[in-house]
C-alpha cells in the first residue's frame, strides 16, 4: 500500500547508515487502552533480556521519546480512530522495517470499533457522556491498522501475551519469519486439562473459534471464553452458534457473543449481523 | 530401563479378596508402601470427575452420579456409599503416560560458541492410579504400542509408564455415550493393570492382574472373597455391558470407510464440526503431537519441546506451503478414517475403545456412532 508523504527507502537507509548495528525497536500508541504496552513492561527480566539484544528507541510508556525514529521492528498498539492517526500511521510504516499489530485494537479495531455499526459513529457516545463533545476528534470508524498500511505481523489479544512478543521478537532477531500459532483455544485449554465449561456446565463458550495464545486463562478459572484474542483460522461461528442457541440463548444474546472485543473481525462481524437480524 | 513395572500373571484364575469398605485406606496405605507416593484418585473438580492427588478414602466421590450425552456432561450427588458409581470423566490416564507438553531436549551455547545438547533429566514421579476403567486400560495398550515400538521406543513416555501403579474398578454404570462393549474393550478390565476391584455395597472385591499387584493384596491380608458377592460383582459386569445402547460395528471398517471418501455425509458433518480438536484431545488412543523450538530470549539457548496435536488443526496438515486439510470435512474424515480404518493397517485394530469421551466432549455433540451409522447406511454412494 503506498504511503503518502513519507518515504521509506528514506527510512531504510537511515537504518542501514547507523554506526551501532543493535536492531532498533520503537512502540506506537494508538487509540488503546495501553494494556498491551503494559503487557510489555509487565515482562519484567525478559525486558532486560530484551534490552541487551536491541536498543529501544521510541516507547513513551516506558520513557524512551523518538516518535519519528527509524526501526527495525515497530509495534503498534492500538486502532485507527481519529484524523491524526490515520496520517501518522502512515509515517510509523515509512519509519519501520517490519511492523507488527500488538493486540486486539490494532489488529481487529478492538473495543471501540463498535461505533463501526452506527451511522453516526461515535457522536451518539460522546455527545452522551461528554459536557462539551466538539473537543474530540474522531473518525466514525475505529479500524485496524491493516485496513491502512501494509502489516508484517499480527500478534492478536486483549491484551497480548509477552511470551508471544517475546517470541516474535526472538524469531526476528534470528533472521527468521515468526510463527503464530492460530489454532483454536480449545487445543490449548485440553492441554491444560481445564474442565470443559461449554460441556460440564453449559456455558456459551467462545473458545471452540477462538485464536490460542491467552494460554487458556478463563476456562482455568471456571468461566466461558469472550474471544478476546478474535478468530481462529477456520473458525466455524455459525454451528458455535446454533449451538448457543441450543443452551438457550435468546437470538440476541447470541449475537452479543460476537459483538465484543473483537467486533470488526469478518468472521465475528459476520455471525453478529446473522443473529441480530434474527432477534 | 529399570523395570518399576509389575509382571502380568498369566495362565493362572486370579484369587479374590474381600477388601471391607471401611479398609480401603489400608489399601492406599499399602500402595504407598510400596513406593508410590503419589496416589491420584477420582474426585470432583470443577463439575467433572477428575483424576487428582487423594490422600484418603473419604475424598472419594461417595454416591456421585454423572449423566452424559452428546455435547453433554453433568454430575449429580446421589444416596448410597458407592464411590464408584460413575462412567469415565474428560481425561484418565492419557495425560499421565502422554504428556500434554513437555521438554524433549535443550541445546546452549558453550563458551567457545558450540551447540551442546543436553537431555531433560526430570525423572518422573511414582504414581499409582485408583479407578482406571478397561477402557482407558485397552487405550493404554494402544499407546504403548505407539509410543514404545523398537527400536525407538519413546523415553519420556516409557518412563512414566514404567512408575504407573494401576488400580482398575470394573466399570458399573455405563454413560449414555458409552459403547465398550461393542469395540470389545470393556466393561470388565482384563489387562495392563496391577490390581482390579469390584465395587459392592459394603466393600470391594480385589484381584491381582501383577506380582506387583500381588505384592499390595499379600499386605493386606485379605479374606477370600465369598462365591455369592463374586457372582454379584460379575452380574453387575455383565449389567453394565447390557445397559450400553450405543455401538460400533465390530468388524473392520477400512474398505467400507475407504470405500466412501467422497460421500456427501462428510460436507453434512463438515458444516456442524467446529475443528475444535476437543475430541482428539479427550480421546485416550490419539497420540499425534507437534514439536517446535523455544529459543530464550538472549538467543544462547533454546528448549525443544513437545505438545498434544490434531488432526483437526491446520498446522497439522501443513506441508510445503499449502494445507492439505484446509476444509474441515477432510479434517473429520482424516480423524475418522484413521481412527476407524487405516488403524488396523498400524496397530491390528481398531484406535476406537468405546469410552465415548469425544461424544460427551465434543462442544456440538457429535457423535461417532452415528456418523459412522449414517456414512454406512447409506450404501457405498460416491453422489
Amino acid at each position: 500500500m503506498p504511503v503518502q508523504g513519507y518515504n521509506q527507502t528514506d527510512a531504510l537507509e537511515r537504518l542501514n547508515e547507523r554506526e551501532n548495528s543493535r536492531p532498533r525497536i520503537a512502540v506506537h500508541k494508538f487509540s488503546s487502552c495501553d494494556g498491551c504496552q503494559l503487557a510489555f513492561i509487565n515482562a519484567g527480566e525478559a525486558l532486560l533480556d530484551l534490552a541487551q539484544q536491541v536498543d529501544i528507541v521510541h516507547f513513551a510508556e516506558a520513557g524512551p521519546m523518538d516518535p519519528e525514529a527509524a526501526v527495525d521492528i515497530a509495534f503498534v498498539e492500538g486502532s485507527i480512530s481519529t484524523p491524526d492517526e490515520a496520517l501518522r500511521i502512515g509515517q510509523v510504516r515509512a519509519n519501520s522495517r517490519f511492523l507488527v499489530s500488538l493486540g486486539a485494537c490494532a489488529t481487529s479495531g478492538g473495543l471501540q470499533a463498535l461505533r463501526n455499526f452506527n451511522a453516526d459513529g461515535a457522536r451518539g457516545w460522546t455527545s452522551a457522556t461528554y459536557a462539551q463533545p466538539e473537543f474530540i476528534d474522531s473518525l466514525d470508524t475505529a479500524t485496524p491498522v491493516a485496513e491502512h498500511v501494509r502489516v508484517d505481523l499480527e500478534l492478536w489479544g486483549c491484551p497480548v501475551n509477552a511470551r508471544q512478543v517475546f517470541q516474535a521478537i526472538r524469531q526476528l532477531l534470528f533472521g527468521v519469519a515468526p510463527v503464530v500459532d492460530r489454532d483454536k483455544l480449545c487445543v490449548e485449554c485440553k492441554r491444560q486439562q481445564h474442565v470443559c465449561v461449554l460441556v460440564a456446565k453449559g456455558e456459551p463458550c467462545m473458545g471452540p473459534v477462538t485464536h490460542t495464545g491467552c494460554g487458556a486463562l478463563c476456562p482455568a478459572f471456571g468461566r466461558d471464553c469472550y474471544a478476546c484474542f478474535g478468530p481462529a483460522e477456520n473458525p466455524n461461528t455459525a454451528a458455535l452458534a446454533r449451538r448457543f442457541e441450543g443452551l438457550g440463548l435468546l437470538p440476541e444474546a447470541v449475537a452479543r457473543r460476537f459483538h465484543f472485543i473483537n467486533s470488526h473481525a469478518p468472521a465475528f462481524r459476520t455471525e453478529w449481523l446473522a443473529w441480530k437480524e434474527r432477534s | 530401563m529399570d523395570s518399576h513395572r509389575g509382571l502380568p500373571l498369566i495362565g493362572m484364575e486370579p484369587s479374590a479378596f474381600f477388601l471391607p469398605r471401611e479398609s480401603l485406606d489400608a489399601l492406599f496405605d499399602a500402595i504407598r508402601g510400596q513406593g508410590y507416593a503419589r496416589v491420584l484418585g477420582p474426585m470432583e473438580r470443577n463439575g467433572a470427575i477428575t483424576y487428582t492427588a487423594i490422600t484418603a478414602a473419604s475424598e472419594l466421590p461417595r454416591g456421585l452420579r454423572d449423566r452424559q450425552g452428546p455435547g453433554h456432561y453433568r454430575l449429580e450427588p446421589g444416596s448410597g456409599e458407592r464411590c464408584f458409581s460413575w462412567a469415565n470423566g474428560p481425561q484418565a490416564l492419557k495425560p499421565l503416560t502422554f504428556a500434554p507438553r513437555e521438554t524433549l531436549w535443550r541445546c546452549a551455547l558453550d563458551d567457545s560458541g558450540r551447540l551442546t545438547f543436553l537431555d531433560t533429566d526430570a525423572v518422573p514421579e511414582r504414581t499409582a492410579v485408583i479407578g482406571v476403567r478397561a477402557c482407558d486400560l485397552a487405550a493404554m495398550r494402544i499407546q504403548e504400542q505407539h509410543f514404545l515400538k523398537p527400536p525407538h521406543p519413546d523415553a519420556h513416555f516409557a518412563a512414566r509408564r514404567e512408575r504407573l501403579f494401576l488400580v482398575a474398578v470394573h466399570c458399573s454404570h455405563p454413560a449414555d455415550t458409552c459403547f465398550c462393549a461393542s469395540t470389545g474393550d470393556g466393561p470388565r478390565a482384563e489387562t495392563g493393570h496391577d490390581l482390579a476391584m469390584s465395587e459392592l455395597d459394603y466393600g470391594f472385591i480385589l484381584t491381582a492382574g501383577t506380582d506387583r499387584g500381588q505384592a499390595v493384596l499379600a499386605e493386606l491380608r485379605l479374606a477370600p472373597a465369598a462365591p455369592d458377592d463374586r457372582a454379584q460383582a460379575d452380574a453387575e459386569i455383565e449389567k453394565a455391558a447390557r445397559a450400553q445402547t450405543r455401538g460400533l460395528p465390530s468388524r473392520d471398517l477400512k474398505e467400507a470407510l475407504y470405500a466412501r471418501l467422497e460421500h456427501p455425509h462428510w460436507d453434512q458433518v463438515g458444516r456442524r464440526c467446529l475443528s475444535c480438536g476437543n475430541c482428539t484431545a479427550v480421546c485416550p488412543t490419539c497420540f499425534c503431537h507437534a514439536e517446535m523450538d523455544e529459543p530464550a530470549l538472549a538467543g544462547d539457548s533454546s528448549e525443544h519441546l513437545r505438545q498434544w496435536d490434531s488432526c483437526f488443526t491446520a498446522v497439522h496438515s501443513y506441508m510445503g506451503h499449502f494445507l492439505v486439510r484446509e476444509e474441515t470435512r477432510l479434517r473429520y474424515r482424516q480423524w475418522l478414517t484413521h481412527k476407524l480404518a487405516s488403524w488396523h493397517e498400524q496397530y491390528g485394530r481398531s484406535g476406537c475403545v468405546g469410552c465415548g469421551r469425544c461424544i460427551a466432549w465434543c462442544p456440538v455433540g457429535i457423535d461417532i456412532t452415528a456418523e459412522v451409522s449414517a456414512l454406512l447406511e447409506s450404501g457405498d454412494a460416491q453422489s
